[in-house]
């Protein structure tokens, strides 16, 4: 037992060494890690001011916006309707037309399918549109409505509203 | 030090200079002169080094190629048009490097394929199998990056495809595929780093085959009847036999991807891809490279974003237990009556499902994937244990001279590939 003390300063030190040099290394780890973040100026990529008034009813615009597609389409009274009639519990992910949109007839979303990154068809008049008359993903086939809603295919999300306001009757900002 | 080394003498005075102050040349001597290689070995055992030939010339042509191409998402198109219309002799360079891609994967497959069928992942190989997958892994990763660097509309939305997969994983998916990226989209950033990692990766893949090959030639190279080495008489020495051997199947090699080079280089292109990448505008069919559309269409097989990543990546993840699943103790195929089939359907399934991963997926091409994709992992979970607990396999040769030894009478039907051995297991098997 005599030996018990100096094994337990031995384990001490071993112990330290090891934990002091795990610490120091994901120190040294983490910068790099960290530089393939986005980087700062990709990060301040601002903000989109869109001139809607030529819009017509019916018809649908596409704009980059942080490099991504934004669809700002014009809905008519039918594809409204259509959108409102769903029951939001029948949908892979629930969601209320009314709380996709600001102005019912305007319609914001990011043109990128929810699963593996698309640009949907149904911007165009001749486009292909689904089976919901919104968009359709040409890449594995997932089928929106016309609030942008997953209704069939693989995609497991709605397509995405972006963050938006109306500066006036004529202009939307994004981001 | 060990003061008792036994320094391996040279008539060239420089040769013995160099090997007691580092004994390289014995060792190149043991491992590719006097190595015992079995002598009913086809040429199916070339393909290994053909798949080491090939990635040297991947990595030669890729420097020069790297010397003209900018990795800039303004510039990447143009610089690779650049290489194909006014650098001397860049288009062969392009040719080179792209189709040298595609038979790389030939070759790889074909390799596989003779480790699967003649039981060469089973003891004492386990290892060697477990590094060749990973080499196997290290090369796709690797082809795709390559594929994102021209910067066409197949680059651009395969990539985008590709690294969407990581947003699957619940939680942290998104910001890793974000970090992965450096963008919230493939950008300039994505290209950047793509380029940096396409270059890298080949040395990486360099030292693993060192290590695969270092591997094999511990307990030496399995055979198509799958039994050990005993004596003198089962092997022949690698030089000369070998490398001749290995030489021929190299000559025919290189008639064939001279063919493609020169005569059909854009056979296993992609249109799409010369189209300059547009982020606005998804093509209407993406499609993966020929080598990864089985996999592509096991993917899109499945209704679910996160199943159909798993299984994708559990498709390459089950190789590496391959040699436990497998209960048989015999190694070749050529000895396993039941097995046999079922290892021909599964490189069937394979094919198959590469042929609908490169067709939409819709109707009856989405069954036959869904059919193929039971198949592959039937194959794993429930045919291989299952086969090698009941099956009776065939007799065994007593060692390698025996196979010929019995081969006396005239062959009939002839030997494949020049090699009696074919021949005479289907005897066996009888």
């Amino acid at each position: 037992m005599a030996k018990k003390p100096k094994n337990k300063r031995r384990d001490f030190l071993q112990l330290s060494t090891v934990t002091l040099g795990a610490v120091g290394t994901a120190a040294f780890i983490w910068p790099f890690l960290k530089s393939m973040s986005p980087a700062e100026d990709t990060l301040a990529a601002g903000s989109t001011e869109v001139d809607i008034s030529a819009i017509e009813e019916g018809q649908s615009i596409t704009i980059k916006w942080r490099g991504k597609p934004v669809f700002i389409k014009k809905r008519t009274k039918e594809e409204i309707d259509a959108a409102k009639m769903v029951q939001a519990s029948d949908l892979r992910d629930p969601q209320d037309d009314a709380d996709r949109v600001q102005k019912e007839e305007w319609l914001v979303l990011v043109g990128v399918c929810t699963h593996l990154g698309c640009v949907p068809l149904g911007q165009k008049v001749s486009d292909m549109k689904g089976e919901y008359d919104g968009w359709y993903c040409p890449c594995h086939g997932s089928h929106y409505d016309t609030s942008g809603r997953i209704r069939k295919g693989p995609a497991p999300k709605n397509l995405d509203v972006p963050p938006y306001s109306f500066l006036n009757d004529n202009t939307i900002k994004i981001g | 030090m060990d003061k008792n080394r036994k320094v391996h003498q040279f008539k060239n005075p420089v040769l013995n200079w160099i090997e007691f102050r580092l004994p390289i040349i014995s060792y190149f001597k043991k491992e590719y002169g006097d190595y015992p290689m079995p002598k009913n070995c086809n040429y199916f055992w070339s393909f290994g080094a053909l798949a080491t030939i090939t990635l040297v010339t991947m990595i030669v042509s890729g420097i020069f190629l790297a010397m003209n191409y900018t990795p800039h998402t303004d510039m990447a198109f143009d610089s690779v048009e650049r290489i194909m219309r006014d650098v001397n002799y860049g288009w062969l360079m392009r040719y080179i490097h792209s189709n040298g891609a595609a038979f790389f994967f030939i070759i790889v497959y074909i390799h596989i394929v003779r480790a699967m069928y003649f039981g060469s992942y089973k003891y004492p190989r386990e290892l060697n199998w477990i590094l060749g997958v990973f080499i196997f892994l290290l090369m796709m990763a690797t082809s795709f990056l390559g594929y994102t660097l021209p910067w066409g509309q197949m680059s651009y939305w395969g990539a985008t495809v590709i690294t969407n997969l990581f947003s699957a994983i619940p939680f942290i998916g998104e910001g890793l595929k974000t970090w992965l990226l450096g963008d919230y989209n493939v950008g300039n950033a994505t290209l950047n780093r793509f380029f940096a990692l396409h270059y890298v990766l080949p040395f990486v893949i360099f030292g693993v085959v060192g290590l695969h090959v270092a591997a094999v030639h511990v307990h030496g190279s399995n055979n198509p009847d799958g039994i050990d080495i005993k004596t003198n008489n089962d092997s022949v020495n690698f030089f000369p036999y070998m490398l001749i051997k290995d030489t021929v199947a190299m000559c025919a090699f290189g008639v064939a991807i001279s063919a493609v080079i020169f005569f059909g280089p854009n056979l296993m292109a992609e249109v799409d891809n010369y189209i300059p990448a547009d982020p606005l505008v998804t093509p209407a069919h993406i499609v993966p490279n020929w080598y990864l559309a089985p996999f592509y269409a096991i993917l899109r097989a499945v209704p679910d974003k996160l199943g159909g990543v798993l299984l994708m990546f559990g498709a390459i993840v089950i190789l590496f237990v391959l040699p436990w699943l497998d209960r048989s103790k015999v190694r070749s195929c050529n000895y396993r009556p039941i097995y046999k089939w079922f290892m021909m359907g599964f490189f069937v399934n394979f094919f198959a499902l590469g042929y609908v991963g490169m067709l939409p997926a819709e109707g009856l091409y989405l069954l036959i994937a869904r059919v193929g994709l039971l198949y592959y992992f039937g194959f794993f979970f429930i045919i291989t244990p299952f086969v090698g607990w009941i099956e009776k396999p065939s007799k065994l040769p007593l060692s390698i001279s025996d196979v010929y030894a019995k081969n006396i009478t005239p062959n009939i039907g002839g030997g494949e590939k020049g090699m009696p051995a074919p021949a005479m297991q289907k005897d066996t098997n009888l």
